[in-house]
């Protein structure tokens, strides 16, 4: 995406905070309250990602959707819902269930210049379809010297649900970061769901594209059939000057309730969604930590091997010298995923810890303004 | 590209004159006599087997001949090489298994795709590449065929719908429907020829695959190149049904004598045809690799070197052709000349694949994305960044 911007229809860069509607509370993940401001037509993110879809495959017939349930049964999150009538079976392919074949039949279609759209029912059933994401799909345009591009969107939810179990709540972005050649894009608003599905689907490189379970319902505006997000961007969602928070998918509104916790105490964090985990945006990161010189991570990750682990690194080795405290990272604990509420609860980052973190590394009490 | 030329003669004069025709380019070759030869009859699985008496003619008997025996020379020449230190890693020859790709692309275009595994030599060769190319990419040269980056087992030829080159074992199965899955979404009348081995036909991609094409009537074409032995394991000890043209179930399957290049032309025609109407059909070649599964592995601990003499003697796909060739008139001293012709050819092609040039550094950051936005890559050492680069045509 050589035009990167960030568009509204007035062309002004798209700021997370006032567009924001919606914020979970702590409780229940799938309620989204609503802000007072609502005007234009909310809808939810699963709409948004149906809606930009659609627009794709009506703009470019070689844009194709492939996983299961995905046709007749409208998608199990309802991304896809209804989109085979409109386009027919095999643009909407419903597969059987197997991921590593697939998976592979997306690839071999994107070689000869198809562009798949292929949905994992969940990002931990891409598992079964490493071999072909890394091997086949992420090296192939460097291995065969240039002449093969890959350009398939791969999108699925992720995440930690509400008690599905270890097997189902699993966080695929550290697993895939290491590989060679592909992006990797995590949303977590109406608006940007929907402006970078439209962006990943039109770039020539392959991209996974995390959703998460908990984020379907949330509210939100979307933007129109031409906006296009850019993918190696990150968001600030909000402007601050005490601490620079970086997050990305469910946890910015766990992030954002922490937040507006520490506001009514006086602080004034800076919060960036990272969007893009894999190029990072090193222009924001680095902005953010040369103004505030205090760094917190905040994930879904597990603490070993995670996006905040690569973040922490990149942050420590070429930003050393404008930090004032060592990066802070808050990750999930490097266990399965427990059934019980309140253990799963636990091996999450809560907005709690969040608080605590900023007090810890701000300051007990709010810093004194001039 | 007098091997070019002949090779598209080939396809003009495909017996049951499908899919594209390409351009005669042997004016003559409809005058010559035409040959019949009865071939092993086809074993079959769900399906009328077709006619086992094929007809072919001096020059398309040539045509194979030269084809297969600069495939022969170029494998014994990378084994030279192997052994010299000039090619190094993993290096997988298909000499004895000439005829199996021969009669492929005999009876198919180049509008139609073939993707295979590592052992994909040769297909670079049928598919238009040069032996200077593939002698220069196995010594990982920069006038490689795929820039030195690939290797032996990453060979591609996007002009030509050749899909690689695939270093795991059945990962190319799926990728093969995906490809025939895009043909038949294009509406293009064109099949896709996925080769595997019979190690990979117990891959569970495969059955994935076979599912799926079954499902939507893909023109894919599931070519088995059944050598007996998966790495060193012989195919009774892996497969507990080594009939692998039967192992598509519910899909029709044809056994071929791979080392009988007439065989399979007749046999790949005769797929082509069923598979554009009806979907995927299932081949299984049977042929033999004489040397081990790459040069790292001896190939006689696991198979006594009786039989592979015996296949050598009995079975060669070069000497039959050669037979049938000096049967019908042609003059042995003609042949032999060829031959002095393409080991010379052979042999120049790797002296000057030696002489090229180490791919640049900057190459190892060159189309790792399209379009990378000019985001730094960190190096191996803490100040070092790199930018990665678009440049298809490695200029830079």
């Amino acid at each position: 995406m050589l035009a990167s911007r960030n568009m509204r229809a007035s062309g002004a860069r798209v700021a997370a905070a006032p567009a924001q509607r919606a914020i979970l509370a702590a409780r229940s993940g799938r309620r989204a309250s609503l802000a007072a401001k609502a005007q234009k037509k909310e809808i939810m993110m699963w709409e948004a990602l149906r809606e930009a879809i659609d627009e794709e495959m009506e703009r470019d017939p070689t844009v194709c959707v492939m996983g299961e349930d995905v046709g007749h049964y409208g998608g199990s999150y309802k991304c896809t819902l209804g989109l085979y009538k409109k386009y027919g079976d095999m643009r909407v392919l419903d597969t059987p269930i197997c991921e590593n074949g697939f998976m592979g039949m997306g690839v071999g279609a994107a070689m000869t210049g198809l562009r798949p759209i292929v949905e994992g029912m969940n990002m931990g059933f891409l598992l079964l379809a490493f071999n072909q994401i890394s091997n086949n799909c992420g090296m192939l345009h460097y291995t065969s010297g240039g002449q093969f591009k890959t350009p398939l969107v791969i999108r699925g939810p992720g995440g930690v649900g509400r008690q599905l179990g270890a097997e189902h709540s699993q966080r695929l972005e550290s697993y895939f970061q290491s590989i060679p050649g592909v992006q990797l894009v995590a949303v977590s608003t109406v608006r940007n769901a929907k402006a970078l599905l439209k962006a990943a689907i039109r770039s020539d490189n392959p991209i996974i594209f995390f959703e998460h379970v908990l984020l379907y319902n949330v509210k939100g505006e979307a933007g129109d059939k031409d906006e296009v997000a850019c993918l190696e961007r990150a968001e600030v969602v909000r402007e601050g000057t005490d601490v620079s928070i970086f997050t990305y998918s469910r946890m910015r509104y766990v992030v954002m309730q922490a937040v507006n916790e520490l506001v009514k105490q006086g602080y004034n964090p800076e919060v960036v969604d990272l969007i893009s985990l894999k190029p990072f945006d090193m222009e924001t990161i680095s902005k953010s930590v040369k103004k505030t010189r205090k760094v917190i991570i905040v994930e879904e990750c597990m603490k070993t091997g995670g996006i905040g682990a690569s973040l922490s690194a990149v942050i420590h080795e070429s930003l050393f010298n404008e930090l004032d405290h060592e990066v802070v990272r808050l990750s999930s604990q490097d266990v399965p995923t427990a059934y019980a509420y309140e253990l799963e609860a636990a091996t999450i980052v809560q907005s709690s810890q969040v608080v605590d973190a900023v007090h810890k590394i701000v300051g007990a009490t709010a810093p004194v303004r001039a | 590209m007098a091997l070019q030329a002949a090779i598209a003669g080939l396809k003009s004069q495909s017996g049951s004159g499908l899919g594209l025709s390409m351009a005669r380019l042997f004016a003559s070759a409809a005058a010559s006599p035409s040959i019949k030869v009865e071939v092993m009859p086809y074993k079959v699985h769900r399906i009328e087997a077709p006619s086992n008496v094929v007809e072919t003619n001096v020059e398309e008997l040539m045509g194979f001949y030269k084809l297969m025996y600069k495939m022969r020379r170029m494998e014994i020449a990378a084994d030279m090489m192997y052994k010299a230190k000039f090619i190094r890693g993993f290096c997988h020859l298909y000499d004895g298994q000439e005829a199996v790709l021969t009669g492929i692309e005999a009876a198919i275009t180049l509008k139609d795709s073939i993707i295979t595994s590592y052992r994909d030599h040769c297909q670079h060769i049928s598919r238009g590449g040069s032996v200077v190319s593939l002698m220069a990419e196995l010594m990982g040269k920069q006038e490689g065929a795929t820039k030195g980056l690939g290797g032996s087992m990453h060979i591609y030829n996007r002009k030509h719908n050749f899909y690689g080159g695939n270093g795991i074992v059945g990962a190319q199965i799926p990728l093969g429907a995906g490809i025939a899955l895009a043909h038949k979404y294009k509406g293009e009348p064109n099949v896709c020829i996925t080769m595997y081995g019979d190690g990979a036909a117990n891959q569970g991609q495969k059955y994935e695959a076979l599912n799926m094409a079954g499902l939507w009537n893909l023109p894919v074409i599931f070519v088995c190149e059944n050598n007996h032995y998966g790495m060193g394991t012989a195919e009774w000890r892996a497969a507990k049904s080594p009939n692998f043209y039967t192992r598509g179930d519910y899909i029709p399957g044809i056994k071929v004598d791979g080392m009988d290049v007439l065989a399979v032309k007749n046999a790949v025609a005769f797929a082509k045809a069923y598979s554009l109407a009806n979907g995927p059909i299932v081949m299984e070649m049977d042929t033999y690799r004489y040397h081990g599964h790459s040069m790292s592995d001896p190939g006689s601990t696991y198979r006594t070197r009786d039989e592979i003499n015996a296949m050598r003697t009995e079975r060669d796909p070069i000497e039959r052709v050669k037979k049938l060739l000096l049967n019908n008139g042609v003059d042995a001293a003609e042949l032999k000349k060829f031959d002095k012709e393409v080991k010379k050819e052979v042999d120049d092609a790797v002296e000057q694949a030696k002489q090229g040039k180490i791919p640049p550094l900057p190459w190892l950051w060159r189309n790792m994305y399209v379009e990378p936005l000019g985001a730094g890559m960190r190096g191996v050492l803490p100040d070092e960044y790199h930018v990665p680069a678009f440049d298809p045509d490695y200029k830079s």
